[in-house]
């Protein structure tokens, strides 16, 4: 092998790797199980996106919390929830992360930091103030200096409560970063047309807050600039602003026609803009990893996501006495 | 024993004493300290009413100015009962949840139950509500009905100095997101309180008079025009039974339909609007449970379908009052069946 040109230690890289195969893996058998109309209910996936939920997560322990969007499975996955449980959450069975009372768009596993999906838009940003705050008084009593991170979208950037919180977090100098996930396109109204500014940094800098712009289908891009950002949060630095601008490979949601892209759009940016392409070039072209170590991950991948489709398949479904139970701790 | 302080100064205590006992207690809302980064006195104010007047001198940082932006702290609370602490947020009036109502009915009321039972939010929000004060129509809803009606919420609204401590004690140690609302008009009212610390657990309904031939049921305020309704009944003869829910979820039913069994007759009264409040809610579900009981028509006294008036003059006739009280129980106690 190679010197390693890359900040990432060579396991680092196959980590990086294995996690946005596994999220693309993941997104692009929904998109085929939903069109085959296995899967209840709303579905926005995350495939195309990876290098931003990769790169950011691998900073991360599970004292970091995050709050994510109704768009979640990759940042669900890059946190650690597991894969398997998600499935059967997404199917609606028991055993999956919320006992499938909560589904694709509220995914939640509080142990790993991963406070929730969310079918509210831009709801996630006040909750990352609170849980930044908690970080700060435990790191005032002592314990590690842990973050917490928003992922918006570049529409949901447009919400009071997203607003209210970059001025929030400012004010009370939280370990928060506000993470805005811009692939142009806000459902299906481009972001141009809805965002007046046409840069986020010039956003933040109005909140007293810097901001970065990455090209986030870029994991080594998204990777530096998220470890600087978050390193100075741990340090009391306070808040910060991080643009990634990726691109989405499906519609809004499963189902979207998505009449509303340019012709050839979505050609070229599968062909030209896809983060994983991009990152097996580089990774492959520099020789610290090999074709054959990439194939071996896909493989491995691909196993677990039809393992992950079989076994919520043959989850139980919850039952009627699952409808009353756990609206409240105690009543 | 007898020491008597007001609602207001057992609103402080509760707080006081449960921040000292548990470091996770904190507190956030506009002006809560008052003057935090001026160059004049940090706690000037002690929020809008003084309410929390000096517990920053006790307790520090733990209690947090916020800018206002009731969304981004509000949500930040629940955000930060979901990382372990156990956030107070105060919004002056109660009117202000709509502006940050997605935090509270989408978000917090939702964790346990959509997270699949893996979630706890204990954060208490704390507001004034009611009618009385000439604030008009935007400073003096009741709203209750509002949070009643969504599952995940405890909805607390009490009526004395006693319960108020004692709620709000419970409020805060409790699991779940709880509601809790203090009728600005009782602020000043006193009564006796017991310095020690105390909890009064939820859904147990306060019988607060005795009486046989009729059963007012209501909460907050309005039990207190339901005592002067009972006062002025009582000179004739009748002898009103007053309920005092104290909590409208979990609601206490059993009192209520114990007491209905006993008097058949059912007045309730509540000083929100009268579509779908707690009123409508109490007699229809006494209605399904104890229709047999009951020896005359169900009546209810509700603040009318309108926004608060400004005017002195029209806030008074918004307000329920213990002559409506007093009209509507001898109006079940004549429409009664031998």
């Amino acid at each position: 092998m190679a010197d390693n040109p890359f900040p990432q230690s060579r396991d680092q890289l196959l980590q990086a790797y294995r996690t946005m195969r596994t999220i693309r893996e993941f997104e692009e058998r929904l998109h085929i199980d939903f069109g085959r109309g296995d899967i209840p209910g709303f579905v926005h996936l995350y495939a195309g996106e990876e290098a931003a939920a990769a790169g950011i997560m691998m900073h991360l322990g599970s004292g970091d919390r995050i709050a994510s969007t109704h768009r979640g499975h990759g940042h669900c996955i890059a946190k650690g929830v597991d894969p398997l449980a998600m499935m059967k959450e997404i199917y609606g069975k028991k055993g999956g992360s919320c006992e499938g009372k909560g589904g694709s768009m509220h995914i939640a596993d509080l142990g790993k930091g991963m406070m929730g999906a969310n079918g509210i838009l831009g709801a996630g940003a006040p909750l990352v103030c609170g849980a930044a705050l908690a970080a700060k008084f435990r790191a005032q009593a002592g314990q590690p200096s842990d973050v917490a991170i928003s992922f918006v979208g570049d529409g949901a950037s447009n919400q009071g409560t997203f607003l209210e919180s970059l001025n929030l977090a400012a004010v009370w100098n939280l370990p928060a970063i506000f993470v805005v996930e811009n692939n142009g396109y806000a459902e299906s109204t481009s972001r141009d047309y809805g965002t007046a500014v046409d840069s986020y940094v010039d956003r933040a800098a109005g909140f007293g807050l810097p901001g970065v712009t990455v090209d986030g289908t870029d994991f080594f891009a998204v990777h530096e600039a998220a470890g600087e950002i978050i390193a100075r949060a741990r340090k009391g630095g306070g808040p910060a602003m991080l643009e990634c601008k990726m691109v989405r490979f499906h519609g809004h949601f499963e189902g979207d026609a998505q009449t509303y892209r340019a012709p050839g759009e979505l050609d070229d940016i599968r062909s030209h803009h896809d983060c994983l392409k991009k990152f097996a070039a580089a990774v492959t072209a520099a020789g610290v990893l090999s074709a054959a170590e990439l194939q071996a991950i896909d493989h491995e991948v691909l196993g677990l996501i039809e393992r992950a489709v079989v076994e919520a398949k043959a989850a139980p479904q919850p039952t009627q006495a699952d409808l009353l139970t756990d609206v409240y701790v105690n009543y | 024993m007898a020491r008597k302080i007001s609602m207001k100064q057992a609103i402080n205590e509760a707080i006081d004493q449960e921040m000292a006992r548990d470091p996770s207690v904190i507190m956030m809302g506009e002006d809560i300290v008052g003057g935090a980064g001026g160059d004049g006195e940090r706690d000037a104010w002690g929020g809008v009413l003084g309410v929390t007047k000096g517990l920053y001198a006790k307790h520090g940082d733990r209690l947090l100015d916020t800018p206002l932006s009731e969304s981004a702290y509000v949500g930040a609370a629940v955000g930060a009962a979901a990382c372990g602490m156990r956030p107070i947020a105060e919004l002056m009036f109660v009117d202000f949840m709509g502006v940050c109502f997605d935090q509270i009915y989408n978000q917090a009321a939702k964790f346990r139950y959509m997270f699949g039972g893996k979630a706890e939010t204990p954060v208490v929000i704390r507001a004034m509500c009611g009618a009385g004060f000439r604030a008009a129509a935007q400073h003096s809803q009741m709203l209750t009905p509002l949070f009643t009606h969504i599952p995940g919420l405890k909805v607390v609204c009490p009526s004395t100095p006693y319960d108020t401590k004692g709620l709000l004690i419970q409020s805060i140690r409790d699991n779940d997101p709880v509601i809790f609302l203090e009728h600005k008009n009782l602020y000043g009212f006193e009564g006796e309180v017991p310095e020690a610390s105390y909890a009064i657990p939820f859904g147990e309904a306060n019988v607060v008079r005795e009486g046989k031939h009729a059963t007012v049921v209501t909460y907050g305020l309005m039990v207190h025009r339901a005592l002067d309704a009972a006062a002025a009944l009582a000179k004739d003869g009748v002898e009103l039974e007053v309920i005092d829910l104290r909590t409208l979820s979990p609601l206490d039913l059993d009192t209520v339909l114990e007491s209905v069994e006993k008097t058949g007759h059912l007045v309730c009264v509540d000083e929100a609007h009268p579509r779908c409040n707690i009123a409508c809610d109490i007699s229809a579900q006494v209605v399904q449970q104890a229709f047999g009981a009951l020896k005359g028509p169900i009546e209810m006294v509700s603040a009318p379908h309108t926004p608060v008036p400004f005017s002195p003059v029209l806030e008074d006739l918004y307000i329920p009052s213990a002559a409506q009280i007093v009209a509507a129980v001898r109006r079940s106690l004549a429409g009664g069946r031998q």
